[in-house]
């Protein structure tokens, strides 16, 4: 891993994850009325500690080779609990989704920032200004 | 995965409430068709929505999250039967049919295709805000 990869920390992770549960909760909200869906989302804690730990697990095999960094594995889409299930099967809570997709937004946009500011930080150390 | 893919799953939704609202509109558009054999009567319809989830057709392909229309279904009952010798479209015993087509569900329905609209606009909307402001990032 390069100095500069470890300058940005684990924030591309970040948002990668988000990107991926972004992905996920628009896939509910779309599903609101679609009979026997169930609710999907992803246990984000547990997908960072696995995106901490894989981090450059992608193997290097030759000394020329660069690590893959910012990369994530796809974790796995877990079942909400649904607090009510309609009649037809389906068990997305339209509000709570809408919820849980402004927060993930926000967040992301807090990774964002803090990248951003990272990245600022380097041009600068770069430029010696 | 990107946020186009939450961009996508978002206007697939987009689509499905469209042809919803315009099913809809053809059942309020037809409530007082009449016809004169119960077969010839309109019937209610509605659409199918079914999820396309990943795992479903390929799993690697997170443009198939979303859903789609798969058909669209006749869920009315049976016609009214409605006794007016006078229509012009009565049969020989006087009987006109009307659809069975309830109005207060019909916009119910509606209602709630719009709002699942409305939050699909918004769920691109955010999408595209944040993939703006990732375009931007050491700016």
């Amino acid at each position: 891993m390069t100095a500069i990869d470890k300058a940005l920390g684990i924030s591309p992770q970040v948002l990668a994850l988000r990107a991926q549960r972004m992905n996920l909760l628009s896939s509910n909200i779309a599903n609101a009325d679609t009979p026997g869906y169930k609710a999907r989302d992803i246990d984000f804690a547990a997908a960072m500690r696995q995106a901490e730990v894989s981090q450059g697990r992608v193997e290097r095999t030759h000394s020329a080779h660069i690590a893959l960094s910012g990369s994530v594995d796809q974790p796995d889409a877990l079942y909400r609990v649904p607090a009510e299930v309609s009649p037809d099967g389906n068990s997305v809570d339209p509000t709570m989704e809408h919820q849980a997709f402004m927060e993930n937004a926000l967040r992301y946009q807090a990774s964002i920032q803090l990248l951003d500011n990272r990245i600022k930080g380097i041009k600068n150390a770069i430029k010696g200004e | 995965m990107s946020l186009f893919d939450a961009m996508n799953i978002a206007s697939s939704s987009l689509t499905a409430q469209t042809t919803k609202l315009n099913t809809i509109a053809k059942n309020m558009a037809n409530a007082n068709t009449v016809a004169s054999t119960p077969e010839a009567a309109y019937t209610a319809q509605a659409p199918l929505f079914r999820a396309i989830l990943d795992g479903q057709i390929d799993p690697n392909d997170p443009s198939q999250l979303g859903v789609v229309v798969e058909d669209i279904v006749e869920v009315g009952g049976p016609a009214r039967q409605e006794f007016n010798p006078a229509h012009p479209l009565a049969d020989e015993n006087g009987y006109i049919y009307k659809p069975d087509i309830d109005a207060a569900t019909e916009m119910a329905e509606m209602m709630q295709a719009s709002r699942s609209f409305q939050n699909s606009v918004e769920a691109i909307n955010t999408a595209k805000q944040l993939a703006l402001r990732t375009l931007t990032l050491g700016r």
